[in-house]
């Protein structure tokens, strides 16, 4: 079964970087990892023919829990679905892989940094893989535990050890969700393997659950819980706060987390339980509304944020929600497809970041994610000036690229979900404006115009070296050709080839609507990108001056989305603080200082107690022991003569 | 001839004596020549019985107590002077340094 090598390879190049890196790998690390990843891409590919040709591969490999009914497999299912995934996944990852190799030489960690890499991949091929419930919660976990490894990389800064902990503490809320929900599967369908939960889906629609004395339908509660980890693994409101922290690992880790690993599980997750959530109307509204919700307002953020990375950061959280939107619509092949045509530009668009911050660092300039720093970056750094270009084009929706064409779907399906999908279409549409605006500020404002560092720094400035390039030229050309797979029939008969080959996992997203319709839409799309970018053109290239006017004009507007709707300070009011302060009373207060240090002191008092009235007996007296053995023996002669 | 019963009051009588002396005597050498008055005494019962029931055995045990006997007066002697060298007493008493 040579699929099982596909997440077998990362594991071992973990294994052997994590053990041997220290002390003798150290920088040749990635003639490991880099490789192992390489392997996983061809045999992905392989798995891809296979599956194309027909073939659903579902294997049991070990029986991992046996105890009672409660039977769990390691066992993998590769359908479309999962093939998908996994060549998103791996390309995306040797791509990452490969760059890493420039942007990290020289680092202490390097060789921990590639084993946690290998990890990550390891972590998501198990969860994209996995034919059962705990398999897959073992994947989410395990890719939470690499983030938390990575986006804390640098962990002697204590804003990256507090990010990491943040991403980790985030996500347990969901987790906790979704491992009730994976419970609640079980007890309703005692199983966890996909194959025996979803053909038996829709035997128990009707079926209620009582919650504190109210009846609710199972199927929802389910497929709530199962979308709360979803909302903290993918970032969606409310849990979106550790993704824009999560910048604070290496860039490499960043594209790994936003475009292959880590945010679309939670995509994949509600897509791969699809036979549950079609069934639950009110798990489908709720999973549009927040994708739709997030979409708008984590668009809103990111124009006004000055970090690079962050307004990146921010722009996945937006496109993430696009894609629950399309889940909740029921497009789920769409979702899907958004992701695939996501992964190539945003992993784009972070490692052309990267290329900018390395190029900036070794510049010795002092502020190297700070937009308002940078400028006139082109003339130095063609190359990556022009992917981050085609990439721009992509996110926002230009005709031709690949964002175009799943944003475009997506939308399309929301505008023909009745009187919600219209709204969320509005949202959505709304949303593709602000990206176009955010997106084209940041080129403006790190490629155009002025160097705004110093001229010592500007004459350090040179473009990456090719192991940094390269990767970015061949994710440029996924950014663009990535949508062609999913041309809309519209324009062309049976253009939607990955619509069809999805069709029998994720069903025909079927949909009612005219041509003129279509075209309305579609030019909608296209007005909204191209009016982003006149927008921002206008604004920062035209007339420099506006942004500060418009800023001072609209302060209270700008200090709110500046400090995005205060939903960290929020937390910190209303959640951690208050943990905090209980934890000092109650843990520190109660537990710790009477419970535990009770027990702690109250053991060996009470020994000492006892032992000092025993050795009271321990007389030291050399006649007396004699007498008590004396006696001891007439004692027992005594008995053996009377009893006798 | 003189009865069985004779030597086993002698080996009584003996052993009460050993018993005796161990107990009250605080002298460490005479406590061991107490113990050795014991172990004699329990050699008079056991050739007595031996020659009774005619029968080796008893007699044979009789040279495993000499034999313990000798060694362990050799090493409460050599204690005896070990903790002489520490401390000049041979009092009982006063050997109480693992008092609790």
């Amino acid at each position: 079964m040579k699929y099982v090598l596909i997440p077998l390879l990362p594991l071992i190049a973990f294994a052997i970087n994590i053990l041997f890196g220290r002390k003798y790998i150290k920088d040749k690390a990635h003639w490991v990892s880099v490789p192992a990843v390489i392997m996983s891409f061809i045999l992905a590919v392989g798995a891809f023919m296979d599956v194309k040709a027909g073939k659903v591969i579902n294997i049991n490999l070990y029986d991992w829990i046996v105890s009672g009914n409660f039977n769990v497999t390691i066992g993998f299912l590769i359908d479309r679905l999962t093939v998908v995934m996994l060549l998103v996944v791996t390309s995306i990852s040797s791509l990452i892989f490969i760059y890493s190799v420039g942007y990290m030489r020289g680092d202490k960690g390097y060789y921990r940094f590639f084993a946690y890499l290998s990890l990550f991949v390891f972590s998501m091929l198990i969860l994209v893989m996995a034919n059962n419930f705990l398999l897959l919660y073992f994947g989410w976990e395990a890719v939470g535990l690499c983030s938390y490894f990575l986006i804390g990389f640098w962990f002697d800064r204590k804003s990256a050890a507090n990010a990491g902990k943040k991403a980790f503490v985030v996500n347990r809320f969901g987790d906790f969700g979704f491992g009730l929900g994976i419970i609640l599967i079980f007890l309703t369908f005692g199983s966890l393997e996909y194959l025996q939960v979803f053909p038996g889906a829709h035997s128990i629609v009707g079926q209620t659950l009582n919650i504190f004395g109210h009846e609710v339908d199972t199927i929802t509660v389910i497929c709530l819980l199962l979308f709360c980890g979803a909302v903290g693994k993918s970032a969606q409101i409310p849990l979106h706060v550790w993704l824009p922290d999560a910048m604070e690992g290496p860039t490499p880790v960043s594209a790994l987390i936003h475009a292959a690993t880590m945010v679309t599980a939670g995509v994949f997750m509600v897509a791969r339980c699809n036979p549950l959530f079609v069934l639950s109307p009110v798990a489908m509204n709720t999973v549009a509304v927040v994708g739709g919700v997030t979409a708008i307002f984590a668009a809103t953020i990111a124009l006004v944020q000055n970090d690079i990375k962050r307004v990146i950061a921010y722009s996945t959280v937006s496109q993430l929600g696009y894609m629950f939107l399309a889940l909740g619509m029921g497009a789920f092949s769409a979702a899907i497809f958004h992701l695939y045509t996501h992964a190539y530009f945003k992993a784009l668009l972070f490692l052309a970041s990267g290329s900018v911050i390395h190029a900036l660092h070794h510049a010795k300039h002092d502020d190297e994610q700070n937009m308002q720093k940078m400028g006139g970056l082109r003339k130095y750094m063609p190359i990556t000036y022009l992917v981050f270009i085609l990439a721009t084009l992509s996110i926002t929706g230009i005709p031709g690229l690949a964002g175009f064409f799943s944003k475009d779907e997506i939308l399309w399906r929301a505008y023909m979900g009745g009187n919600l999908g219209k709204f969320l279409w509005f949202l959505g549409t709304t949303a593709a404006l602000l990206t176009a605006f955010y997106s084209w500020r940041l080129i403006y404002m790190t490629f155009h115009g002025k160097f705004r560092g110093t001229q010592e720094s500007e004459r350090h400035l040179r473009e990456s070296s090719p192991v940094i390039t390269v990767p970015l030229m061949f994710l440029a050309v996924g950014a663009v050709a990535a949508g062609w797979v999913g041309i809309p029939p519209l324009f062309m008969e049976h253009g939607d080839r990955i619509g069809a080959f999805l069709a029998p996992v994720l069903g025909h997203s079927e949909g009612h609507g005219t041509h003129a319709e279509e075209f309305m839409v579609l030019g909608a799309s296209i007005a909204v990108a191209l009016g982003g970018w006149f927008i921002a053109h206008r604004m920062y290239i035209k007339r420099p001056e506006l942004p500060q006017k418009i800023m001072d004009k609209f302060q209270p507007v700008h200090r709110l989305l500046f400090n995005k709707y205060w939903v960290d300070e929020l937390y910190d009011k209303t959640i951690v603080q208050p943990l905090l302060k209980g934890s000092e009373k109650v843990i520190l207060g109660i537990v710790d200082a009477k419970i535990i240090e009770g027990v702690v002191n109250g053991v060996p008092a009470l020994i000492g107690a006892f032992s000092r009235r025993l050795r009271r007996i321990q007389t030291g007296i050399f006649s007396y022991y004699g007498l008590v053995m004396a006696l001891g023996a007439l004692i027992i002669i005594g008995t053996m003569i009377f009893l006798k | 001839m003189v009865p069985l019963s004779w030597y086993i009051v002698l080996s009584a009588i003996v052993f009460s004596i050993g018993m005796f002396g161990f107990l009250v005597r605080r002298n460490l050498i005479i406590i061991f020549l107490s113990i050795e008055l014991m172990l004699n005494a329990v050699n008079i019962s056991l050739v007595a019985f031996s020659h009774y029931l005619q029968s080796i055995n008893g007699q044979i045990l009789v040279f495993f107590v000499i034999t313990v006997a000798a060694a362990e007066a050799a090493i409460g002697l050599a204690i005896l002077i070990a903790f002489y060298r520490n401390k000049p007493t041979v009092e009982a008493d006063e050997i109480n340094l693992l008092k609790g």
